[in-house]
């Protein structure tokens, strides 16, 4: 599973640093920095994250090639 | 065009951010005919951010950066093959291989890559870098993590910032040359331009403005290990970055009567590519960093930008209209904002900072590193900037949508004394920099004047 | 009835169970919509929003032109109802202990006992016929957690609840005459309760424990720490609001949900739904209403304008059921997409407790959800708490097993 954060819409809340410390980090007050390949044990973290986002700026998803074609 | 839009044979040109939201919003609106999407990297579509910043700190790896799919755009993706010609009266797309992709409407969405070394033969030293693809991180990284005595980056744009961030953030030794007078002075002005100049410095970057590099140097064994600059210094380096901006993927278009050139595809606002002699096409379509298209905000100039935002807004916009009948087609009119994050700062803007001729610290301090700066143009406002204080844009970003006179009224609670004042925004002439805005207004139609020749 | 008796008519008891027909009067009154009293109700939800991030409105209640006349510029005050620079200074220190960037992984850690405190309370529920969900499981969970997370002793929970209570009904929105009188013993509250919190903090001063008094009363940075006053707001804010609103939450959760035995179902099929199903509850039912705000300016708000001190009152509650924004607002749908609601306020004072509450809501619904197939309410309406701002049922009794 790959997340993609929207950082233009993103206003440094840190809801899913709270929620997924292992995936999401903050640099500095407010800038986010996350790894974009999300290990299978933070799956249900980060989808906790990408529902509490206060500005709805998380995808989580499967990239082109990994499932069906 | 005859029949049922939603039918039919659709080719996109570009396999990143854009083409990939393109051929989700295509079968989101009900596309069912064949959709084809042509990439010149290998690799299936990722974010590319991350590679200046995640990956150089090692927190995420290069090719770990795929983008999540909103759902399967049911495609056929030509990956590691780039298009090389296009043939708008046959509607025809030629691949490197050799292969003609027949289509009835096309999307280019080819972006753009990095500005080389203007010499090639001190560009392919070992150790000398651009930074553009998952590829050139992953060897970046390695390199910086193999601990080099210190890094040379030129050019102090967004790009070239993130690098130096990244490496003083890895304890690695780092000089960054700029030809202007401060980084960041070509995408935010004067002002900020100076926070970004301490901002380096306090963390231990040499930063050396108002040079330039003359020369890269090799050690006779085709390895990087230095470079004169023009005050006759010389830095002594085993990594150099090369960040002087970006050159859109326009080439492959040189011989199909588009208005392509090196700010890029011109489009309409419903992002309909326009052709050299400035009419319309309506089955070309141009979505993200390779575009320019109007904006009534800023006096319907064609703006080109590279931001991750516009990519995703244009793309939806462009793939909606490419199966949509005429009046049911949307403008894109969303506006210019981006993200830059380094030495522990959040900087984001909207609007267009260089489409200003002053500006006002709206909120907190320079001494913070936490405030908002407002740009404004002929007593209206026209952009914004904030540092550490993203809650605060969408106010911003409402009195630029509403043309709000500048500078904007008192207020706020954390209004600071300097409010009162307003300087010059400063922002000087691109072709004197290192690095360009990330966004720029240029100018209208086309590239080339238009001379009428009169047959006898 | 006019427009300009909405407040009263919102904050009239008998409305408690069911303000949303009052909200959708509101936005179909205009955007902003002037009251009796003087106050400015807005209720829709772009224009909340852009008053949530505009630098111009104070949460500050000494920049409005009636105050109350107890409250002094000198007098320290909790971030809650500070504006910028003095709320960012005293809520990043407040954050350190407890979140990014410096804790980042604090809340994240206490999953664990919050699943089996939860699982305590559910056991404890075990072969009731009949129990309050209120007094048996959804103050019990969020109060203890709130306890250890700061270090408060659990057993003193009658001795802050009744401050908790007075500082509470004195900050809730209600035009009336004993609106002094709740101030003053709110206000009175407030500073025993902060005594009573300073003294814990003082007695871990060189002997920390892992709470966040004792990390406020350790800091060694002297830059970085709480001054006796600010502990004592900050300390107070924490627990009341830790222990007031999630509360809500979680009970308006298994009402909504025995309300919607569908979506009831539907959860129980498939648990994965639930980190939606909560953001939709932020959405459907609040746990906070109203929010109070002062324009440091004359205020143009859609074409009307709010002039400098007045009050300001946004119904949040409203804008989460605002046609204009949200597709079928009044059905409640665990699934909804596109859902940025309201719930946590927004802005530089989106909640900063809201990360536990979530985990504290998931937790419960998601242990009570398998077993709220069996069960009926006992009365629909519940009866609710007094207060309009903090909405939510007193009790909520529960019978197991169907007539």
């Amino acid at each position: 599973m790959q997340v993609v954060v929207d950082l233009t819409r993103c206003q440094g809340y840190a809801q899913c640093v709270f929620l997924a410390p292992e995936v999401f980090h903050l640099h500095g007050e407010e800038a986010l920095l996350y790894d974009p390949a999300v290990p299978d044990d933070q799956f249900e973290r980060v989808r906790e994250a990408a529902a509490a986002c206060p500005v709805q700026a998380i995808l989580l998803g499967e990239e082109v090639g990994s499932g069906g074609r | 065009m005859a029949g049922d839009p939603r039918e039919g044979r659709i080719v996109v040109v570009g396999a990143s951010l854009a083409g990939l939201r393109a051929a989700e919003t295509l079968r989101e609106q009900g596309f069912v005919g064949s959709l084809t999407v042509v990439g010149d990297e290998p690799h299936p579509p990722y974010d590319r951010p991350p590679l200046s910043k995640q990956v150089l700190l090692g927190h995420a790896a290069a090719d770990g950066t795929g983008l999540p799919m909103r759902r399967d755009p049911d495609a056929e993706w030509r990956l590691g093959v780039p298009a090389t010609g296009l043939d708008p009266l046959r509607k025809r797309v030629l691949l490197a291989d050799g292969e003609w992709l027949p289509y009835d409407r096309l999307l280019i969405a080819t972006g753009t890559r990095a500005r080389p070394w203007p010499n090639p033969e001190e560009a392919v030293l070992d150790g000398v870098f651009t930074l553009r693809t998952c590829d050139d991180a992953g060897r970046l990284a390695e390199r910086l993590a193999a601990g080099p005595r210190r890094v040379l980056v030129i050019g102090g744009g967004f790009t070239g910032s993130e690098i130096a961030s990244a490496c003083r953030e890895r304890g690695l030794e780092v000089t960054v040359t700029e030809r202007g007078p401060a980084p960041l002075v070509g995408a935010l002005g004067g002002t900020l331009s100076k926070l970004a100049a301490g901002v380096q410095r306090a963390h231990g970057v040499d930063l050396r403005c108002g040079v330039t590099v003359t020369a890269l140097r090799g050690d006779g064994m085709g390895r990087f290990v230095g470079a004169d600059l023009s005050d006759g210094a010389r830095v002594e380096a085993d990594v150099c970055v090369v960040a002087l901006g970006a050159v859109r993927n326009v080439e492959w278009l040189a011989d199909a009567g588009l208005a392509a050139g090196p700010r890029g595809v011109a489009c309409d606002a419903g992002c309909r590519a326009f052709d050299m002699y400035g009419i319309v096409t309506d089955d070309v379509f141009v979505a993200g960093d390779v575009s320019r298209f109007p904006h009534p905000l800023f006096e319907y100039q064609l703006l080109s930008l590279e931001h991750w935002g516009n990519a995703v807004a244009q793309a939806e916009v462009a793939a909606h209209n490419m199966v949509s009948p005429g009046p049911l087609r949307r403008p894109h009119l969303s506006l210019p904002s981006f993200w830059s994050s380094q030495f522990g700062l959040n900087i984001k803007s909207v609007g267009v900072p260089t489409f200003s001729d002053q500006i006002v610290l709206a909120q907190g301090t320079l001494e913070a590193r936490r405030l908002a700066v407002v740009y404004g143009y002929r007593g209206r406002v026209t952009a914004a900037v904030t540092v550490n204080m993203a809650k605060s844009l969408e106010y911003y970003q409402h009195l630029i949508e509403t043309a709000a006179p500048f500078p904007p009224g008192p207020g706020a609670a954390d209004r600071p004394l300097a409010a009162e004042l307003t300087l010059p925004s400063d922002v000087p002439d691109s072709k004197k920099l290192s690095h360009g805005p990330t966004v720029a207004l240029t100018g209208h139609l086309p590239d080339r004047r238009l001379t009428v020749v009169r047959h006898a | 009835m006019t427009a300009d008796t909405l407040l009263e008519r919102i904050t009239d008891y008998a409305c408690r169970p069911d303000p949303y027909p009052l909200y959708a009067e509101l936005r179909e009154a205009g955007r902003v919509v002037r009251q009796a009293d003087g106050s400015h109700l807005v209720g829709t939800y772009h224009e909340i929003n852009a008053l949530l991030h505009d630098p111009r409105v104070s949460v500050d209640p000494r920049h409005g032109l009636v105050r109350d006349p107890g409250l002094s510029e000198q007098e320290q005050l909790p971030f809650l109802i500070l504006d910028d620079p003095a709320h960012h200074r005293l809520r990043t220190l407040a954050m350190r202990p407890f979140g990014p960037p410096h804790s980042p992984g604090r809340v994240d850690a206490m999953r664990g006992q919050i699943a089996e405190l939860t699982g305590e309370l559910v056991e404890g529920l075990r072969d009731r016929a009949e129990f309050d969900l209120v007094d048996d499981f959804a103050y019990p969970l969020p109060v203890t957690v709130i306890c250890r997370l700061l270090g408060v002793p659990r057993e003193d929970e009658p001795l802050f609840r009744r401050w908790s209570d007075l500082v509470v009904a004195s900050a809730d929105v209600q035009p009336g005459e004993e609106a002094a009188e709740r101030a003053r013993t709110g206000r009175q509250a407030r500073v025993e309760m902060g005594r009573y919190l300073v003294d814990l903090a003082e007695q871990r001063r060189g002997r920390p424990g892992e709470d966040m008094l004792s990390a406020f009363v350790n800091e060694p940075d002297p830059a970085l720490r709480l001054t006796r006053e600010e502990l004592a707001e900050t300390a107070v804010l924490l627990l009341i609001a830790g222990h007031e609103t999630t509360v809500n939450l979680i009970t308006n959760g298994v009402l909504t949900l025995l309300r919607h035995p569908d979506q009831l179902e539907r959860l129980r099929r498939d648990p994965g739904l639930l980190p939606g199903a909560v953001e939709e509850l932020l959405r459907y039912e609040p746990p906070v209403h109203l929010r109070r705000r002062v324009p440091l300016v004359d205020l143009d708000i859609a074409g009307s304008v709010v002039p400098k001190g007045e009050p300001l009152i946004l119904v949040i509650a409203s804008g989460n059921r605002d046609p204009g924004r949200f597709r079928d607002p009044d059905r409640f749908d665990p699934a909804r997409v596109d859902n940025q609601h309201l719930g946590f306020g927004g802005g530089i004072h989106l909640c900063y407790g809201a990360p536990l509450a979530r985990i504290e809501a998931r937790a419960a619904l998601g242990a009570l959800i398998p077993r709220l197939g069996a069960v009926t309410l006992v009365e629909d309406p519940p009866p609710y708490r007094r207060n309009a701002m903090l909405r939510g049922p007193r009790h909520l009794p529960i019978r197991v097993g169907s007539l």
